[in-house]
């Protein structure tokens, strides 16, 4: 299966130099774990925090939750040791935080392969993810996306983002709306994965709400979140609704159904379909099988 | 390796563990307060020194507070405090440990 084609509606970031963070996770059944090394840790407990990862990658069952690792930034002496211990643990994946140039990821790219091979991974097995945080890294989406064959993704980080722009953070997201755009513009022309950003007022449920269904509607893939009573919701609004999967399933069917007869255009469910809209609709079945909504046979 | 400096690794909160390691002149002492000990001290006290085996510390005294950790955490705990003891911060061989 390509890297691309799990589904990814939520990753939490989890300060792994807590002990309680990281031994059950799993049980709030986020699509992924990012196991954080960086911006969550403290100074002086940064080796703890690795020590906790590795022996939480090797002897903690995520139970089908993929882990990823945010490793320290590329301008510290402590993310070559991250890798190291990220890639000997059995990390799916890798997060690149900052990262600003294809270069950046292929420098990762190849620490990672030179890890997989020091502890006897698979090459190739180890995915990585870039973190877009600055306004040359927005600029430089698309070379980023497609900087490397092990890139899943690319994730907005707002933090940094916001304040490398001199902007405010707002609760429209009016500052975000150029980076979202030219990011989920570079992520599908290159082929890969895109995520939004986290919500930090965690107690504003309703704002959480239209966050999610905004970034959705733009495209994204899925959404980093910090807190877990942010997972259903994310997944609810992710999830295509009865009413889109019945319809995918109708436009599916008749375009076979039809694709015989030399008809080019057709009124599903009093709505005009065609050829085009059958990648569409075989998304929206594809991801209501993987969120477990769909069990017929056609995704 | 013997150690010559103390060092602390973890908390006093639930569900983590805090080990003290102290340099001792000769051989390996172990002493465990947990709040599972009832249930876990043996299984803890063996997981410490099969750790020690595998890490050839020659001369500690370890001190360890339990708080319900798992053996991850324990593991972590330990190998910090080791780490710390002996003032190294690169080039661990993670696969062995």
């Amino acid at each position: 299966m390509a890297v691309t084609e799990r589904i990814r509606r939520t990753m939490i970031f989890l300060n792994t130099q807590r002990a309680a963070l990281v031994k059950d996770a799993f049980v709030y059944q986020p699509d992924c774990v990012i196991l954080d090394l960086e911006d969550a840790v403290a100074a002086n407990e940064k080796d703890a925090a690795r020590f906790q990862l590795y022996q939480t990658l090797k002897h903690v069952d995520y139970r089908g939750v993929e882990r990823w690792v945010r490793i320290n930034g590329l301008d510290t002496d402590l993310f070559e040791e991250d890798i190291k211990a990220a890639v000997a643990g059995g990390a799916e994946g890798i997060r690149l935080p900052k990262t600003e140039t294809a270069s950046d990821v292929q420098m990762v790219e190849a620490k990672v392969a030179a890890a997989e091979k020091q502890f006897q991974r698979p090459v190739g097995s180890t995915m990585l993810m870039a973190a877009l945080e600055s306004p040359l890294a927005i600029i430089n989406a698309y070379e980023i996306a497609k900087s490397s064959e092990r890139l899943m993704g690319i994730a907005l980080s707002a933090g940094d983002y916001v304040r490398t722009l001199h902007a405010k953070r707002t609760v429209a997201g009016t500052e975000l709306f150029g980076a979202r755009s030219q990011m989920i513009i570079a992520a599908r022309a290159a082929g890969v994965m895109a995520f939004d950003t986290v919500y930090t007022d965690i107690d504003n449920m309703a704002g959480f709400k239209e966050e999610v269904a905004l970034i959705k509607n733009m495209g994204f893939d899925g959404k980093s979140l910090i807190s877990p009573k942010q997972i259903k919701i994310a997944h609810e609004i992710f999830n295509p609704s009865a009413k889109e999967i019945t319809h995918a399933e109708h436009v599916i069917q008749a375009v076979r159904d039809n694709g015989d007869k030399g008809v080019g255009v057709l009124t599903v469910d009093g709505k005009m379909v065609d050829i085009a809209w059958v990648e569409g609709a075989q998304r929206t079945l594809n991801l209501a099988k993987a969120a477990g909504l769909y069990k017929g046979d056609l995704a | 390796m013997a150690i010559t400096t103390s060092a602390l690794a973890g908390t006093l909160e639930s569900s983590d563990a805090q080990v003290l390691i102290e340099p001792r002149p000769q051989g390996v002492a172990i002493h465990l307060e947990s709040s599972v000990y009832a249930q876990y001290g043996a299984h803890i006290e063996q997981l410490a020194r099969d750790l020690i085996t595998t890490l050839g510390i020659t001369n500690a005294t370890l001190t360890i507070t339990d708080k319900g950790a798992l053996d991850c955490t324990l593991k972590a705990r330990i190998e910090t405090a080791y780490y710390r003891a002996l003032g190294q911060q690169h080039d661990f061989d993670w696969g062995v440990l």
